[in-house]
């Protein structure tokens, strides 16, 4: 049992470490093509394994999950402003569990 | 673009980021005032860490009473994946800033903040990030007193459903990019299919989330970088990979 300070600073420190190494180590653009396709792909990997399935069961019922997801997707295609497709797919939740409320499925 | 101009992009990118933070954030809060954590000392871990599944387990190291090496270890694995995303973010970054920018511009790389960096079009500047911190910093944080001293004052169904913002926002990062470049377009549906079934298969379900994440990023975008390597610098500078400018 150690003070909650003492907890936090080695928390926030060794995040901060995983965080700030790699960018001050890597300061020059890789000339590797296999590395730098790789770090590239990254973001577009590693956030859509975030989205799903995390996304179905981030609201109330699995169902307005899935409409969150759908009208992210459609609006993400479509308008592609981050602002209207993370207002968009919070509607869409809010409104599908007003509906399944209304039905008595919530 | 001037530093002022992308410092005004970062925070008008970053209102949705600050709206899914107090939500997420707000949530938090309840956790750790069940963990015996005080408003201000939840705020505080909030300001500091930025991290929303990596605050759950040092509330969860604490309320165990564990050891400072658990503490460290249990930190670096359910956080790995921000070095995937440093490196990443370490070659978008415009190559002419102070080495001061890269002490710095680590402490607010979130999985949100890193989405919307990818999605700049060329070279990142530091004051797009910096401008996005400017009010997601405060909602996170913000959020976080609020949810450990009032936890019951929002009903449930609102947190929830403002919490999908950050889904919707790692969406309108990916899905653009695979409407232009079909390579994407299959890695982001192998990705997501893969983590799927991940979720449901039997003995590949018991890995958490968080290891979940490092492993499929790693073997998908590693299988990528292979069957189609990137040829060209034009195509490396930015991320929206056809159009290639800077």
């Amino acid at each position: 049992m150690y003070s909650y300070i003492l907890y936090l600073a080695v928390a926030a420190g060794t995040l901060y470490l995983i965080r700030m190494l790699p960018l001050s180590l890597i300061r020059k653009d890789i000339k590797n093509k296999y590395i730098r396709s790789f770090l590239y792909y990254v973001p577009f990997v590693t956030l859509a394994v975030m989205t799903v399935p995390a996304i179905f069961y981030a609201t109330g019922s699995i169902i307005s999950g899935i409409a969150g997801f759908a009208t992210g997707l459609i609006l993400a295609f479509f308008d592609g402003n981050l602002f209207r497709v993370a207002l968009g797919s919070c509607l869409a939740v809010l409104l599908t569990e007003w509906i399944l409320s209304l039905a008595g499925y919530l | 673009m001037s530093n002022r101009t992308w410092y005004g992009k970062g925070i008008k990118d970053g209102i949705p980021i600050a709206l899914g933070y107090f939500a997420v954030s707000f949530a938090l809060g309840i956790t750790a005032k069940e963990a015996g954590i005080t408003p201000l000392q939840a705020g505080c871990m909030s300001a500091l860490m930025l991290a929303s599944a990596g605050q759950f387990a040092t509330i969860n190291v604490i309320a165990a009473s564990g050891t400072l090496l658990q503490m460290a270890f249990t930190t670096l694995i359910v956080n790995l994946r921000y070095i995937l995303m440093s490196s990443s973010m370490s070659q978008k970054l415009d190559k002419n800033i102070s080495f001061l920018h890269r002490l710095f511009l680590p402490c607010f790389v979130t999985d949100e903040i890193f989405g919307i960096a990818s999605g700049v079009e060329g070279r990142l500047n530091p004051f797009y990030n910096y401008g996005a911190a400017t009010v997601a910093v405060p909602g996170w944080t913000l959020g976080t007193i609020l949810g450990t001293a009032v936890g019951e004052i929002l009903p449930d169904r609102l947190v929830t459903a403002l919490g999908v913002a950050l889904y919707g926002m790692f969406l309108a990062v990916i899905i653009p990019g695979a409407r232009k470049n079909r390579v994407i377009a299959v890695l982001v549906v192998v990705s997501m299919l893969s983590s799927y079934l991940f979720s449901i298969l039997p003995v590949l379900r018991s890995i958490s989330s968080s290891m979940r994440i490092i492993i499929l990023t790693i073997v998908i975008a590693a299988v990528a970088s292979f069957v189609r390597p990137i040829e060209t610098d034009a195509d490396q500078a930015g991320n929206t990979a056809k159009e290639g400018e800077v």
